[in-house]
């Protein structure tokens, strides 16, 4: 490492020079260790501003740039500098636009976020990405059903080499049973052919797509860029390697059918499934032999059906009613709802239905009898009504999704990590025995028998583990799985970034990401293909995939002083970190999210990033100046997640509200890379309090590294007894939940605490 | 394709709106040079300004905070605001968009410093209330705006405050000179991501949408309880700032009806069982009275229209109203029959949400080739092999925000396979 030749460029524009005394400022901070300039500028972010800085790189003068101007939210492309490394002091949003000018605080504050950021560039390097090795660009589609069958297609348009992995002996999946699918395109109205022959044979056609029928993959280990996949096929084991991996396995019909009992299904003659319902359709509507012309399809009320199966089973529904009236315009069709989900342009289909004499009937089932009959309650008319001469009873079953093989024993340690172990009240557990110290969470843990030896079971008893094997079978030390959701799906943030998800180079599509027709299932395939090439495409230039996209840092391990303790291993929410034969740990790059929650785990301080370390949050938390006690001037230390709430502090600054002037702010990478030491570091070195914003945790978690704030929430739960070594109040280290719209609450907050604190008194340690 | 001419690999993104920004994100981040086009000055369309996402309740600037922090850190990715898009001429390798680029009165020195909102006495309705309220006309286009840059309204043009703000800005960042000029724009391959509207309530005419200041829509509801809007997130009654405990959700104003909006919107009952939770929450004493014809809770949102049900402080009306009208007490009234039982009710509420549905933005802007609007406006790429534009988010169809992202995801890769490997 050079020599840090650091230079600091105090920017004077946007109100800073009025509320703070820069000629004072200049004199504070210029004369820190590693500091060999100091400049003042007007606007560092204009032409002319930049031109000062990049002299100093250009001519060798400083090898590190220290700008204490805005926040580094923004002018992040003005303000890098080739052959330097940046960091980014605070002035404006945390401290110009927050504290009033011309105050002994405000100039402390602007003091302490500049010698944070010489502090911080003190222990930064330019990372310069790990060297990985991308072994192969083909893509692995799991599942030959319309979602794989379509992506395998699609990745071969991009040119991609794709094996095409389906565990039945032929391609289709459920899509080769349908008779006519619902139109994606106007006038929404005429049902489509079923092309799945014509997919099937583009598929064998295309002389990029290997197809292997009656296969399974039975393991799967490495990273994305060299995946080593054994695939079980014909009898033997063959393994290949490829960049990433598409799963699109699909659904299965509901484990328990019995609360389609009711209806007659699987007891009344007569009564089929929706699904079966199909073959009649393919057939004329005939079964053995006779036509069915009056038949009641029923969509089981909401809480009478599968969860999360709505709206596909209404337009279905539909969809088969239209088709009875194509082929027997004097057939009568009951459609049996309570709200009836046709949703989007699919409300031109029920209009269609309705055209062609469908009759549609708001009406519960109270019961099925022989004929087959249904007995209803029909809601509008407000009286029972019978409906009796039925051909045919009809019963739209509901979608499981395919997160686990069915047909797979369970895995003995493993399918435990299948549920999202969000839930920060269960605690670590490695080997069997709580990560870290505290006898009553033990107790907690002891619990789970099956569980034993492997993570805990975290899940809502309301939502147990999916029966069945694992899908790709990861060699992960974090498990076999790839993890869903509560919902049962594979998923980690739906909304806003609905591919993601918590295996890196593994995407999703179709049915076993969130329920879907065949239709929309073709559509979703693509996305799931563009994520997988674009994984590909980092990997090959080191970078990080999402959220941190093109990030370059990686977690480093100092083995030296490692004790095996796998904190590190066991809560790395991307299954990123194996441990190798002596039980230490070992990093796949390409896996790793750059978050940091291994970082935060570490008890020793062995993992560091290049520009985001335990040492580096350490000197940083040292470079405050502690104010004499007799001043009365307590200080907080503030951990913000740099994802929302340090959004939320520098939008409180964009609306000039008021931030309490004892409180210092460290931006952090996730809730998660925060290590208790830090927080005993702070209180140490004198701090009065310690405060750790993060991210929602629990089911519906808004952490972008899906589990930070709740892994930071639990480690947090155990500080009380190092505060009680230190002799400390527990209150003096707070945890909030904040959001990034929470720009107002954030001050309040701050306030709050500042006054908690003031009320305990200034930390003993102060001074020492 | 063309036989001569530049071959671009660009990939031009028209719509900066939540679909827009993923598909220029995914396709610069799988190593295409993008374009992104907005005509805002500030990225983040309508889903920027909603509230909170259904069913997570969260905040869709958390998720917009992460691609802006995608975007300041990829050289490919370039963003262009206040830029219409007027028409897209040209094929599949070959395209040329013509835009207005309209005048923001302040260029790419601007710090956010905010002398010029300081010293700017003139007032407009503010566009990212909808209206409600009024704002600077020299403004941040509000406290989340990516990019982070002022723009000042033409309303000043001629004023005493043209004077002022030009000289408060001491980085030569005001500039009265600009005018509104066409642009031309090249690239091989073009995502719409124009987005939607919401239906004009004035339409719905037996609704008095226009006669009462507490009959309001349903973005105007999300701009109501954000903390940044206009009452400081406080659901009250835009008339006498009042609290809103009785409120009244009219679902399908427009949508689901031949005269209007032929198709359901997809996102309108759990947009009000959200709204109803905003009621709820706000209120001990609130009462919630959803019209609906069908709740389409559609894919996993089942578990959410069961979460809000449960409370016994909403009543769900299967009732299409007939009428609203004002009260004598300035109160709205819903009148109308409902359907179960099919009593007459006329119902006085603090406020009137319309769920209003979406229309495609689309509409008036010239397309050519392959692709082609439908009669509602949205756009779809034509069934080719050799097509080069692609729909997504609304532009595409009525979606909900987590269609609106994988469709730009999806969208993404059609672009990528059209303008060829790199």
């Amino acid at each position: 490492m050079a020599d840090n030749k650091i230079g600091i460029y105090l920017c004077e524009g946007c109100g800073i020079a009025d509320a703070i005394n820069m000629d004072e400022l200049e004199q504070t901070v210029a004369n820190e260790f590693g500091v060999v300039t100091c400049k003042r500028h007007a606007a560092f972010c204009s032409d002319e501003g930049r031109a000062v800085i990049e002299k100093d790189v250009k001519d060798g003068e400083a090898n590190k740039v220290v700008v204490a101007a805005c926040s580094h939210r923004v002018m992040t492309d003005r303000f890098n500098f080739e052959g330097a490394v940046t960091v980014r002091a605070n002035l404006r949003e945390q401290v110009a636009w927050t504290q009033p000018a011309g105050e002994e605080d405000t100039q402390m504050f602007a003091a302490d976020n500049v010698r944070m950021g010489i502090a911080q560039a003190r222990n930064s390097e330019n990372p310069e990405g790990h060297e990985n090795v991308v072994k192969s660009e083909k893509l692995l589609v799991v599942g030959g059903g319309i979602a794989g069958l379509t992506a395998a297609l699609d990745a071969a348009k991009t040119g991609r080499e794709v094996t095409l992995v389906e565990k039945t002996d032929q391609l289709g999946g459920w899509t080769r049973k349908w008779s006519k699918l619902i139109p994606s395109r106007p006038p929404y109205r005429g049902l489509v052919d079923n092309n799945i022959e014509d997919v099937i044979k583009a598929v064998e056609e295309n002389d990029r797509i290997t197809v292997l029928t009656n296969a399974l993959v039975t393991k799967t280990s490495g990273e994305p860029g060299e995946f080593s996949v054994t695939i079980s096929h014909g009898g033997s084991d063959t393994e290949d390697v490829f960049g990433a991996i598409v799963v699109a396995t699909g659904w299965r019909m509901p484990d328990d059918m019995t609360p389609y009992e009711k209806y007659g299904l699987g007891k009344i003659d007569g009564v089929m499934s929706g699904v079966d319902f199909e073959e009649v359709l393919k057939n004329g509507v005939e079964k053995d032999g006779k036509k069915l012309e009056t038949i009641a399809i029923v969509i089981p009320c909401e809480s009478e059906q599968m969860p999360y199966t709505s709206g596909v089973a209404d337009r279905i529904a539909i969809k088969q009613a239209i088709q009875v009236m194509d082929a027997n315009p004097s057939a009568m069709v009951y459609v049996l709802h309570d709200n009836l989900r046709a949703h989007g342009q699919a409300e031109e289909l029920y209009r269609e239905a309705q055209d062609k004499g469908v009759v549609f009937m708001k009406a519960m089932v109270k019961s099925a009898e022989a004929g087959p009959t249904l007995t209803t309650d029909d809601l509008l008319l407000g009286q029972e009504v019978k409906l009796t001469g039925l051909d045919a009873v009809v019963v739209m079953t509901g979608m499981m999704p395919n997160s686990t093989n069915p047909d797979l024993p369970k895995a003995d340690k493993g399918n435990e990590f299948l549920c999202d172990d969000v839930n920060p009240r269960v605690p670590i557990t490695v080997n069997g025995e709580e990560a870290g110290d505290g006898d009553a969470a033990k107790a907690e843990a002891s619990g789970d028998e099956e569980g034993a030896g492997v993570a805990p079971a975290d899940c809502d008893p309301e939502n147990p583990p999916l029966p069945g094997g694992p899908l790709l079978n990861l060699q992960y030390r974090q498990g076999p799985h790839i993890p869903i959701l509560y919902n049962g799906f594979i998923d980690s943030h739906y909304i806003c970034f609905p591919y993601e998800t918590r295996r890196t180079g593994i995407y999703v599509c179709g049915a076993v990401r969130k329920p879907m027709t065949t239709t929309e299932a073709k559509e979703d395939a693509a996305g799931a293909v563009l994520k997988g090439v674009q994984a590909i495409n980092l990997v090959k230039e080191s970078r990080a995939t999402h959220p941190r996209t093109g990030d370059l840092s990686y977690p480093n391990f100092g083995l030296d002083i490692c004790t095996k303790c796998r904190r590190c291993t066991v809560e790395c929410p991307f299954g990123a970190i194996d441990e190798n034969e002596e039980g230490y740990p070992q990093l796949n790059p390409s896996r790793c999210r750059r978050c940091g929650t291994c970082m935060g785990a570490c008890p020793v301080r062995t993992i560091s990033f290049k520009n985001y370390s335990p040492n580096m949050i350490t000197e940083m938390i040292e470079a405050v100046e502690q104010p004499d006690p007799f001043d009365e001037k307590p200080r907080i230390m503030v951990f913000a997640c740099e994802n929302d709430a340090y959004p939320a502090l520098d939008m409180a600054g964009i609306n000039r509200r008021e931030i309490n002037k004892y409180m210092r702010f460290i931006p952090v990478r996730c809730l998660g890379s925060v290590t208790l030491v830090w927080v005993s570091n702070a209180l140490e070195k004198g701090f009065d309090g310690v405060m750790l914003m993060g991210c929602k945790s629990g089911d519906d978690y808004q952490c972008h590294f899906v589990k930070g704030s709740a892994i930071a929430k639990e480690r947090i739960g155990k500080v009380e007894e190092t505060l009680k070594n230190l002799m400390l109040e527990p209150e003096r280290v707070s945890f909030e939940e904040v959001s990034i719209a929470d720009s107002k609450r954030v001050v309040e907050l701050l306030d709050k605490f500042g006054e908690e604190i003031e009320g305990i008194g200034l930390n003993p340690f102060k001074g020492f | 394709m063309a036989q001569d001419g530049p071959h671009s690999q660009t990939i031009a993104v028209i719509g900066g709106g939540i679909a827009g920004v993923t598909a220029a994100l995914e396709a610069a981040e799988t190593g295409y040079d993008v374009i992104l086009i907005e005509k805002e000055p500030a990225l983040g369309g309508r889903v920027t300004r909603l509230n909170r996402y259904f069913p997570k309740f969260c905040h869709p600037t958390c998720g917009l905070e992460i691609n802006y922090q995608r975007i300041k850190k990829n050289p490919r990715l370039k963003v262009l605001t206040m830029h219409e898009v007027v028409a897209v001429e040209g094929e599949k390798g070959n395209y040329v968009i013509r835009a207005k680029k309209l005048p923001r009165y302040v260029n790419e020195k601007c710090t956010a410093c905010g002398e010029c909102g300081k010293v700017c006495e003139t007032e407009i309705d503010d566009p990212y209330n909808y209206g409600l309220g009024k704002v600077k006309a020299a403004r941040l286009p509000h406290e989340h705006a990516f990019p982070m840059r002022y723009v000042i309204d033409a309303a000043v043009k001629g004023t005493d405050d043209e004077g002022r703000i030009s000289e408060a800005c001491k980085y030569g960042a005001v500039d009265f000179s600009e005018e509104e000029e066409e642009v031309e724009l090249n690239a091989g391959a073009i995502i719409w991501a124009t987005g939607w509207r919401p239906y004009d309530a004035s339409k719905l005419e037996t609704y008095s949408y226009t006669h009462s200041a507490d009959i309001i829509n349903n973005v105007e509801m999300e701009r109501l309880a954000n903390h940044d809007g206009p009452t400081g997130g406080k659901v009250v009654r835009p008339s006498n700032g009042e609290p809103a405990k009785k409120v009244a959700l009219i679902q399908c104003a427009g949508s689901r009806d031949v005269n209007h909006l032929p198709y359901c919107s997809m996102i309108c009952c759990l947009a009000s069982l959200k709204h109803a939770a905003y009621v709820l929450e706000q209120y001990e004493d609130a009462e919630v009275h959803m019209y609906y014809i069908d709740i389409r809770a559609h894919d996993k949102m089942q578990t959410f229209y069961e979460r809000i049900k449960v409370d016994p402080r909403i009543k769900f009306i299967k009732s299409k109203p007939a009428e609203i009208h004002v009260g004598e007490d300035g109160r709205p009234i819903v009148k109308g029959e409902r359907t179960i039982d099919r009593e007459l009710y006329e119902e006085p509420y603090d406020l009137v949400v319309l769920a209003t549905g979406m229309e495609p933005e689309a509409k008036g802007i010239s397309a050519s080739g392959d692709v082609v609007m439908d009669e509602d406006g949205f756009v779809l790429a034509v069934e080719s092999e050799d097509g080069g534009q692609f729909s997504c988010g609304v532009a595409a169809g009525p979606f909900d925000v987590a269609l609106s992202t994988t469709s730009g995801t999806a969208a993404a890769l059609k672009a990528i396979q059209a303008v060829g490997a790199r």
